[in-house]
């Protein structure tokens, strides 16, 4: 795991893409501002973004996800590496992560009153669950991909008139087997910070 | 233990980071700091300058010439907003700053009160690193840190902002010198298989360049530059900040990169099948157009900021490292070389510059002053070894293309974020940075006119600068880009200016002025060998162009000679 590595751009790829941004931060106030600073100058625009405590005291997670091409986005990365209060940025493609975000749709209690069709759909097809019921709106939630939230929206719709409906940021963990707290150990092991002259 | 104030705490926070000198202007937020100063006169010395922008510049000035940290002081709201120019000026050039805030008491954050502005907010994207401090137990430990971000690894301005309240309060001082933070790495480790894998290609190369910037300075690498440069024979060209790493005069250097630099290391540049880039960062003052650049050249970048590695020019060997330590890995690794008819082809083209261009400039017939036949003159009356400070416009190009310096960290300039008014201030700041050295500033009639109320910190402190003013009556390097490429369509750029002597009259500086060639050199020598501050103003030819010039986003090789 390199902390403050250094991302080099192999072949300059144009193609604008998904990429996920996780980084792990000490838990500072003012970091999301510093963060979105270093997005919004290289005009990149964030898909969705979450902030999260970690398995470890004390350290934050930014899970970010934009487009760019990867050129820029390794820049960028290399760049919110720098941060004073930043451990450490990593860069994901799609196939590098598990990744999850979560859904809230709320509609009229009325439309479950049509039959167990709603039901069926939400439940044995879209897996997703219902959260609670009142005597005027009914809460479904789902988790999954975007994609996945987005069509169990779109065959909401069908039924009826979605009242509200709200999408969590991208939660992500990287494929690779790795302890946080054994990156900082390693972080606070290295002898980097003292020029060695 | 006994306690003392927030405010105190700070002042021996500084005092035990050797802090001796500060730049600043008192106002509300931040008198209970003025207050504790006041105590420890006899440890630190304080420059009242009259602006915040000028305080600030003193700073960089100081740092730069001083390789310590600039340290200054502002109240909250307008103070702080005022620092920001020169905050973002230290950031793009890497100097390291610590800028102390004062700031409304922490109960009136965030509810507009009188003088409270988000200085955190506003320069989180200028600094390396801010906090706002509340509470006083903080101070030392925030103090510290302070200090060894700015001057660690790429050094850089950091601001701390210290409510009223926290200066007030009591605290139980204990100072301890920070030197790790695990989330900052400010040396990497140099990887050996990198230094092998340069060694390689500079040991295989014909035609190698060695491109110099302000890294060689601030990681002291003079010296392994020479050792290095000397070893393989390879000839050194210098960015506008590099300029003093390596003595104009030394038989390898072959001259300053960039738009308005010397024709040989330009048009050389898209000929050498190697570039090793130290300490500098591809700006495209110096690369123009990115797709045309080192267009035969491997590139081996030495540099400590990872995040300059690739940005600009796509390396071939990335040595992500403090420029001394990685010139002193490199250099058992490579063979002694020469390259002598490489660099011949340099001084072919200094011959064609010098008779195109240069012979003009100097050796001038008619009874005209050109801005470089002054600069030359200054650069042979002070042999090249004053600290030169420039501010931003032809004086700045003229100067960086004239002054032959022969000493390191001599040229103090505004290079990244190229701000007027730079000039006056940072070179006070510089000779209060390096007494025993001669401080010469250059500035246009524009830019002395953005920060000219600094002519009263140098009356009221007695700081022995010598000021000199290259006067054309115009916003000369504009005008000359709307000579050149906008039709000679002079849209507000020549000025109605102030009589410059009677401005330095009335601050008690003693001043002179120069209209006539044959005046020059009685009055340039005057002007060296005053024992004081002193102003010159020269008049010189309205409408002088600065050649070669590479034009905006053109390739090197298109490097103009008229
Ligand atoms: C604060 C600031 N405003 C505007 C500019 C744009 N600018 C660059 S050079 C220049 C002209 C400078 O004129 P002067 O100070 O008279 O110097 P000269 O070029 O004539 O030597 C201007 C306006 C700048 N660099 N900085």
């Amino acid at each position: 795991m390199k902390k403050k590595g250094l991302y080099q751009i192999k072949d300059p790829d144009k193609k604008v893409k998904e990429y996920t941004l996780s980084v792990l931060t000490e838990d500072k106030a003012g970091l999301l501002n510093s963060i979105t600073i270093i997005l919004n100058r290289r005009k990149i625009n964030i898909d969705s973004l979450n902030v999260s405590t970690t398995e470890v005291k004390g350290v934050s997670r930014f899970t970010i996800v934009v487009s760019s091409t990867k050129e820029k986005i390794i820049k960028v990365v290399n760049h919110i590496n720098k941060l004073i209060d930043v451990l450490g940025a990593f860069l994901y493609e799609e196939d590098e992560i598990y990744y999850q975000e979560i859904a809230l749709y709320k509609l009229s209690t009325k439309i479950f009153l049509k039959g167990d069709l709603v039901e069926k759909i939400i439940i044995r097809k879209y897996g997703a669950k219902i959260l609670k019921i009142e005597k005027d709106h009914t809460i479904i939630q789902k988790t999954g991909t975007k994609a996945g939230t987005q069509k169990l929206y779109d065959e909401l719709k069908k039924f009826g008139e979605i009242l509200e409906f709200a999408r969590s940021g991208r939660v992500a963990l990287s494929k690779k087997k790795r302890k946080t707290i054994n990156f900082l150990r390693t972080l606070e092991k290295t002898k980097s910070n003292k020029l060695n002259i | 233990m006994k306690e003392i104030t927030g405010s105190e705490a700070l002042i021996k926070s500084l005092i035990e980071e050797d802090v001796n000198t500060i730049f600043g202007y008192p106002g509300g937020a931040i008198m209970p700091i003025y207050d504790s100063l006041y105590s420890y006169l006899d440890k630190i010395k304080h420059i009242l300058t009259r602006h915040e922008q000028g305080a600030i510049h003193a700073a960089q000035g100081y740092s730069r010439v001083s390789g310590k940290v600039g340290v200054c002081f502002a109240t909250s709201g307008p103070g702080a907003t005022n620092l920001i120019t020169g905050i973002a000026d230290a950031q793009i050039d890497s100097t390291p700053l610590v800028c102390i805030t004062g700031q409304v008491p922490s109960q009136l954050l965030g509810t507009d009160a009188f003088q409270e502005s988000d200085v955190i907010g506003i320069s989180m994207p200028v600094t390396k690193w801010n906090y706002q401090i509340t509470n006083a137990n903080e101070i030392a430990d925030i103090i510290s840190r302070a200090f060894y971000i700015a001057k660690s690894g790429r050094p850089g301005p950091v601001l701390i902002d210290i409510t009223k309240d926290a200066q007030f309060s009591n605290v139980s001082f204990n100072y301890k010198k920070c030197d790790k933070i695990r989330s900052y790495h400010p040396y990497p480790i140099i990887k050996k298989t990198k230094i092998k894998e340069a060694a390689k290609i500079i040991n295989n190369s014909k035609k190698p360049l060695i491109l110099v910037g302000q890294g060689i300075l601030l990681s002291k690498a003079e010296n392994e530059l020479l050792q290095l440069s000397e070893k393989t024979g390879i000839p050194v060209a210098s960015t506008l900040l590099g300029l003093s790493a390596i003595s104009c005069h030394h038989k390898n250097y072959v001259g300053y990169l960039g738009m308005h630099g010397n024709y040989g290391p330009n048009l050389k540049t898209n000929e050498a099948d190697l570039l090793i880039a130290i300490g500098m960062r591809f700006d495209d003052r110096v690369t123009g157009d990115t797709t045309k650049y080192g267009i035969n050249a491997k590139v081996i970048h030495i540099e400590i900021d990872p995040s300059e590695i690739d940005k600009i020019i796509k390396t071939d060997v990335a040595i992500n490292a403090d420029a001394k330590e990685a010139i002193l890995n490199l250099i058992p690794h490579l063979k002694k070389n020469h390259h002598e008819n490489w660099i011949n082809e340099f001084r072919t083209c200094d011959k064609v510059e010098y008779e195109k261009i240069i012979d003009k400039e100097i050796n001038v017939v008619e009874d005209k002053i050109l801005m470089a036949d002054v600069i030359n003159r200054i650069s042979n009356l002070t042999k090249g070894k004053s600290i030169v400070v420039t501010d931003v416009g032809q004086n700045q190009m003229v100067t960086s293309r004239y002054y032959k310096f022969s000493e390191s960290n001599s040229n103090i300039t505004s290079g990244g974020l190229g701000t007027m008014g730079f000039a006056l201030p940072a070179s006070l700041g510089a000779k209060i940075g390096q007494p025993k050295r001669e401080v010469i500033a250059i500035i246009g009639d524009g830019g002395i006119q953005m920060t000219i109320q600094e002519l009263a910190t140098i009356s009221q402190y007695n700081i022995k600068v010598k000021i000199l003013i290259l006067n054309n009556n115009f916003l000369g390097m504009v005008r000359q880009w709307q000579e050149l490429f906008f039709d000679n369509r002079y849209s507000f750029t020549e000025m109605k200016n102030p009589n410059f002597n009677i401005i330095a009259d009335g601050y008690g500086i003693k001043n002179n002025k120069v209209e006539n060639k044959n005046d020059l050199d009685k009055c340039l020598k005057e002007f060296i060998n005053y024992d004081g501050s002193y102003l010159l103003n020269v008049v010189v030819e309205k409408e002088e162009n600065v050649f070669p010039m590479v034009p905006s986003g053109e390739s090197v090789s298109n490097i103009r000679l008229e």
